[in-house]
């Protein structure tokens, strides 16, 4: 190989890799608090909701689940403009991690409640607590428990899948990794350091969300 | 100006369509195979050998699989090789699906009790004996069910290919895109394909797992 790698031509453009990290990490946050909630909606909806509205969940979960991520990126970006709904790329990014988290924890977070013993169910009611206290207090509080382990690594999954953000041109690490690549040619030194820089990211995010979950679950 | 029909579109993306499928089978049938060997060394006991497919797995499930796509694509090339898209997204995506076949593998092997490898060892079995005629004939039946749902992920892998300008469904997508002016309906059409690809499998899968706890 006569090629030598040149990693200090990156230097000057640490501060467009730094804002790219920064997003990267906001956008991971943000879409996994939205959607996660959006997850526990689907699951409510599915579990204790009306059939209909279980049906529609149901629909929507299989439609984004046996759908890669760019397509459904492509078709909120691209497609909804088409319909008159114009979305700026940083919030076609936002909500088409939401969307696809949404699904994904959707189902995690069903299976949670349905391993929820159904007596805890009843007993809770014949305690006279209302139908929110137990879904809240016994049914919610269990399933999350179980399926933390689940949802941790889905959150990492997301996080990684982020990176297509940068298609549309939502300014991601990924995006700043072509921006610069396309400034100084060195393509392999830019995005070998970016995926370390992945690498990093998603062995902290595991040990923060291990971390958070001994925090959560104390041993009551 | 030439005109597209709706059945232009389609057939069109259907033409695509096959290039998805054979990149899928290519990387899952190669990944297969590399993850078979990984998983032989996963499980050896030899601690080298042990270190070398953690720090693999470890790098192909932390980073992108857009970022391995870049660095297959780029890096190659530093040899002096003329890299086609092609096979940059063969070689990416074999190995991304070689690392996480391997994990979900090595699951199915530790599942099996160690009263197994005991009896066989006792028997006088050697490593690979034991993996060939005890493991691997109680571990694989378990482990039908998560490799056909990771299928589904490895054709929802190559979407990405088209990034590195590889023509499968999504690039075809997004060229007609651009020749029509209709994103909605290529894109709808293109969710659709890929939806009919990885829905019988997701739901076969789905049923295997179910038969699976029935038997238990």
């Amino acid at each position: 190989m006569s090629y030598k790698l040149q990693f200090a031509e990156l230097l000057p453009y640490w501060n467009v890799l730094l804002y790219g990290l920064v997003f990267t990490i906001v956008l991971t946050i943000v879409s996994t608090v939205v959607g996660i909630a959006v997850g526990t909606a689907g699951a409510a909806a599915r579990t204790f909701g009306p059939g209909w509205l279980g049906r529609i969940v149901a629909v929507y979960v299989e439609l984004i689940r046996n759908t890669p991520f760019i397509v459904q990126l492509f078709f909120i970006f691209f497609g909804l403009p088409a319909l008159g709904l114009k979305l700026s790329e940083t919030i076609a990014a936002f909500l088409a991690m939401v969307i696809n988290l949404g699904a994904y924890s959707t189902e995690i977070i069903r299976a949670g409640i349905e391993a929820v013993p159904k007596g805890h169910i009843e007993a809770g009611l014949s305690l006279a607590m209302s139908k929110w206290e137990v879904l809240r207090h016994i049914v919610l509080n269990q399933a999350f428990r179980k399926i933390y382990p689940a949802l941790s690594s889905q959150i990492i999954i997301v996080m990684l899948g982020s990176a297509v953000v940068s298609q549309i041109s939502a300014e991601d690490l990924t995006y700043a990794a072509n921006y610069v690549a396309s400034r100084n040619f060195r393509n392999f030194e830019v995005y070998l350091l970016v995926a370390l820089g992945y690498l990093l990211l998603a062995m902290l995010t595991r040990s923060l969300l291990r971390a958070l979950g001994r925090v959560i679950f104390k041993a009551r | 100006m030439l005109q597209f029909s709706f059945w232009d579109i389609l057939s069109n993306l259907l033409i695509a369509t096959q290039w998805t499928i054979v990149l899928s089978l290519i990387a899952f049938f190669c990944g297969g195979i590399v993850g078979l060997v990984l998983l032989f060394m996963r499980t050896s006991r030899i601690a080298p050998l042990e270190w070398f497919t953690k720090i693999y797995i470890e790098f192909f499930q932390g980073t992108p699989l857009l970022m391995q796509l870049f660095l297959f694509f780029f890096g190659i090339a530093l040899f002096g090789v003329e890299v086609s898209p092609w096979m940059a997204a063969t070689l990416a995506l074999t190995f991304w699906t070689s690392a996480f076949l391997t994990e979900i593998w090595r699951g199915c092997v530790e599942a099996i009790p160690k009263g197994q490898w005991e009896a066989s060892s006792s028997l006088a079995l050697s490593y690979i004996e034991q993996m060939r005629y005890v493991i691997l004939p109680q571990a694989s039946r378990i482990a039908v069910a998560p490799t056909v749902g990771f299928s589904v992920q490895v054709i929802k892998g190559t979407a990405l290919a088209s990034i590195i300008g590889f023509v499968e469904l999504t690039k075809a997508g997004t060229m007609l895109n651009n020749a029509t002016f209709r994103p909605f309906l290529v894109y709808s059409l293109v969710a659709l394909i890929y939806f009919c690809l990885c829905f019988p499998l997701s739901w076969w899968a789905k049923k295997i797992e179910g038969r699976l706890n029935v038997a238990r």
